[in-house]
């Protein structure tokens, strides 16, 4: 046994639990928001908004992302109409709990209730489209998915119905932010006086030179993060009770499945249902309140969708800590590094250059000129993020669908089939749960 | 011969199929309002629940009826070519092919490009003379000098350019011809990289990896050719008639022969060769196909050849007709071609073309209920088209024939 297998036996025990999985890699994301945050010379309150920026999307993103894996990864239903049931969540949240004084009007209902009236809406127009569209094929149930998504965008987007929904310009009039409510003695204005609650924080803050925005939008975050840990117990919970057993076994073979005397119809739609309703808390955490609120037509193209799988197929779909890792990853490598490495480079190099297009880019290069193309590509990099989401997508696919953690067993029965419990026999470790197999004792 | 008792097989059919009878009884109810609207008869505002849904029938010219119907077989004649590429590689590689959209998009960049660069040169003549000139001296250089760059990138104005089918018909033949060349190149090399290696795999493997070909396809067109829409053709100077009311322009009949042509030709090719033989063989069953001795990959690259050209056609046509261009044109048609699709039944080419015209004219017709502000609804209607005909019909509207 040579150090390097020790050193990666070692390794491999430490992470092998979920929480250090996770943890590791936040403090990873967080560590390189740091470093760009530095390399790009922001000062200490500057820095830490980034983190922030980068920590709320990843967490709205791994929401999102657990959502579609109790559809996708568990009970084996494509649906690619994910930002549809976002729309409906935030849209019916800005509506229930809007100010009824504001353009559009709310029913200025109390924020709770808002939300959960917006996950059952969610949840309400996941029951429609799945009692249908279950009976089709696995395509088929994908192109129904998306047009109901487009369907939902264009009727909120429609002039028709401006009066309520704002129309193309978005519902403008969203509820307040609750961290504001909390810290704030008048929530639409971020320089009134803070509560007996917001009094040490603020003061704390500005000991630090960081802005009250700073600390609402901060906050929010971390509540996000909890939102997150509650939904990912849920799952779990989800996932080694009966219904999940009988979700999973949907998965690898649906006809067997039925054949021991399950209603699999029942459990997919069932699934597909609670599936929406979590998609649509995702869109309201998202997108009708807290530091990114806009509710607007726009933010729910089917590219919000795709961005949302590619990041499932990174953390493998049918695992929950791997949807919260490839949310993480997809929103902080591919979405928000690429902008900043290009202003770094772009900085460290002295890239001035700005041709207007690609030919102007690529004729120096005759020259032994690259500074061009360089700037060119700097400039681009927004374009060019996706053209690597779109291969990495592919090679995703063609090397690695499991992702980073679907290919682990989930053992649906109770008892580790690997084990051998005979009476008699050594008790010895087998492979199954060297491999990090999740078992249910 | 036993007489059919019309109404009673219709009640028949409607007990065994009510969301059917109900569609059927919608549909009835739209032509009869659709009757009533160009008789000019209008049957008081009617209010159900406090809702109001305004007049029955009510005041409709039929010219504008006309140029609902004639746009609509337009975009319908383009929907239905590109349809019949996306249902060729359903039906054969058996998956639903999300960058479809795109190829559209690279068929109309590219053809368009070549179409300015011989317009805004002056035709082929005088390049051929040029070139003549520069390799062997003899004639003179007739090319002034021209801002090549912004012509292959779309930047020229149109009207500078002469991209029009009367003022540079050469350029627009040419300009079909390297969209169709371009969009196979794209097709073969891409179904090389990406679909060769996963050819087993099931449908909704290749489906995502499509979904990474259109959004590779999609910006990269957008880094080329920059991400702003404008609009690529001029209407300088065109021809047109007018029939019933309705306007029809030279570019218009253009697309209608052109995409006709293919059309007819697509027909013969599959029904009177031995390849279209072949093709039909393997949409039917691929394992028993390769058994038979019929080569599969090759019937696959025809497959890719066939679907990828009709649909960069249809990308240059579309452009043609409607003249606006960005890099997201293709996207935003794509679900309307999968409407098509499957309305026609996946695998049937006639369907596919049915389908298409269909959804074209559903989406141009619906203007006559949907006015105003509900305009922005045409597309949604077509896609609840394609939701209930998936429900009710999921082999499509011509009982899941396979033609191809």
């Amino acid at each position: 046994m040579s150090a390097v297998d020790d050193a990666r036996g070692v390794l491999e025990r430490v992470f092998a639990p979920d929480a250090v999985k996770v943890f590791a890699m936040f403090a990873g994301i967080w560590l390189l928001f740091y470093w760009f945050g530095d390399q790009l010379g922001y000062t200490n309150p500057f820095i830490l908004s980034l983190v922030r920026r980068v920590t709320f999307l990843s967490a709205v993103y791994a929401l999102a992302v657990l959502a579609l894996n109790i559809q996708w990864g568990y009970a084996g239903l494509f649906n690619i109409g994910v930002a549809g049931f976002m729309a409906v969540g935030a849209y019916s949240v800005a509506m229930l709990s809007g100010s009824p004084s504001g353009t559009p009007p709310g029913l200025g209902l109390p924020l709770p209730l808002g939300i959960l009236g917006g996950v059952l809406a969610a949840t309400a127009i996941g029951l429609v489209a799945a009692l249908p569209a279950l009976r089709l094929k696995a395509d088929y149930l994908a192109i129904v998915t998306v047009a109901i998504s487009e369907i939902i965008r264009i009727t909120f987007n429609s002039p028709a119905f401006a009066d309520v929904t704002g129309g193309a310009s978005g519902f403008d009039n969203l509820p307040v932010d609750p961290v504001r409510t909390l810290l704030l003695t008048e929530p639409g204005s971020i320089i009134s006086e803070p509560t007996a609650l917001g009094q040490p924080i603020f003061a704390f803050a500005a000991e630090h030179g960081i802005q009250r925005l700073t600390v609402v939008n901060t906050i929010y975050t971390l509540g996000t993060l909890v939102v997150l840990l509650g939904v990912y117990l849920l799952l779990e919970r989800t996932g080694k009770s009966p219904f999940g057993r009988v979700l999973k076994a949907i998965r690898e073979d649906e006809t067997a499945a039925r054949s021991l005397g399950k209603d699999t119809q029942n459990f997919k739609v069932r699934a597909f249902a609670l599936g929406c309703g979590l998609m649509g808390l995702a869109g309201i955490i998202w997108y009708a309140m807290g530091p990114r609120a806009s509710v607007v037509p726009v933010n729910f193209r089917p590219e919000l969708t795709f961005y949302i799988f590619i990041a499932l197929i990174i953390g493998g779909s049918g695992s929950n800590t791997g949807s919260i890792l490839g949310g993480a990853l997809f929103a902080s490598l591919l979405f928000e590094a690429p902008p900043r490495v290009a202003t770094i480079i772009g900085n460290r190099y002295e890239i001035a250059a700005d041709p207007a297009n690609l030919v102007q880019a690529l004729a120096p290069i005759v020259d032994g000129e690259l500074m061009p193309l360089a700037g060119f590509l700097l400039n681009n990099i927004d374009t060019l993020r996706f053209i690597g989401m779109g291969v990495l997508l592919i090679l995703l696919v063609q090397r690695r669908p499991e992702g980073l953690l679907g290919a682990r067993k989930e053992t649906a029965a109770a008892v580790s089939l690997a084990e051998d419990t005979r009476t008699g026999t050594a008790p010895e470790r087998t492979t199954a749960a060297a491999d990090g197999g999740e078992t249910d004792e | 011969m036993e007489r059919t008792n019309l109404p009673e097989d219709g009640v028949r059919y409607a007990r065994a199929n009510p969301g059917a009878a109900v569609v059927a009884a919608f549909a009835a109810l739209l032509l009869l309002d659709l009757l009533a609207k160009l008789v000019g008869v209008s049957l008081g505002p009617l209010t159900v629940a406090g809702i109001d849904f305004g007049p029955f029938g009510g005041e409709m010219a039929l010219t504008r009826v006309a140029g609902y119907i004639w746009d609509g077989v337009v975009i319908g004649l383009v929907i239905g070519l590109a349809s019949i590429g996306l249902s060729l590689t359903y039906s054969i590689l058996n998956f639903a092919n999300f960058a479809h959209g795109d190829y559209i998009t690279a068929g109309a960049f590219s053809g368009w490009a070549a179409t300015y660069v011989v317009a805004g040169l002056g035709g082929l003549l005088p390049i051929l003379e040029t070139a003549v000139n520069s390799l062997t001296g003899i004639g003179q250089r007739s090319i002034t000098d021209t801002d090549l760059v912004s012509l292959v990138l779309l930047q020229t104005p149109p009207a500078t350019a002469g991209a029009n089918v009367w003022l540079s018909p050469v350029a627009v033949v040419l300009g079909l011809v390297v969209a169709v060349g371009l969009t196979i190149a794209m097709a073969l090399a891409l179904d090389r990289v990406v679909y060769k290696p996963m050819r087993g795999a099931d449908g909704i493997s290749l489906l995502i990896a499509s979904i990474g070909v259109a959004f590779g396809v999609r910006y990269l067109v957008a880094l080329v050719f920059g991400n702003s829409r404008r609009i690529v053709t001029s209407t300088e100077k065109l021809p047109e008639f007018t029939l019933l009311g309705t306007r029809i322009n030279a570019h218009e009949v253009t697309l209608v022969v052109v995409a006709v042509a293919l059309m007819v030709g697509m027909h013969v090719l599959l029904q009177r060769t031995k390849l279209g033989k072949a093709m039909r063989a393997m949409a039917d069953n691929r394992d028993l196909a390769r058994v038979t001795g019929i080569p599969t990959e090759r019937v696959i690259r025809t497959t890719w050849i066939l679907g990828a050209g009709l649909t960069g056609a249809a990308g240059f046509l579309l452009v043609l007709s409607q003249s606006g261009l960005g890099f997201t044109t293709g996207w935003r048609l794509l679900l309307l071609i999968f409407a098509a699709v499957i309305m026609g039944g996946i695998g049937s080419i006639y369907g596919a073309i049915a389908g298409g015209l269909v959804i074209g004219l559903a989406s141009r017709v619906s203007l006559v209920w949907l006015q105003g502000d509900f305009s922005s609804f045409t597309d949604p209607a077509a896609f609840a088209l394609m939701i209930l005909i998936l429900l009710f019909r999921p082999s499509g509207i011509f009982g899941g024939v396979k033609t191809a």
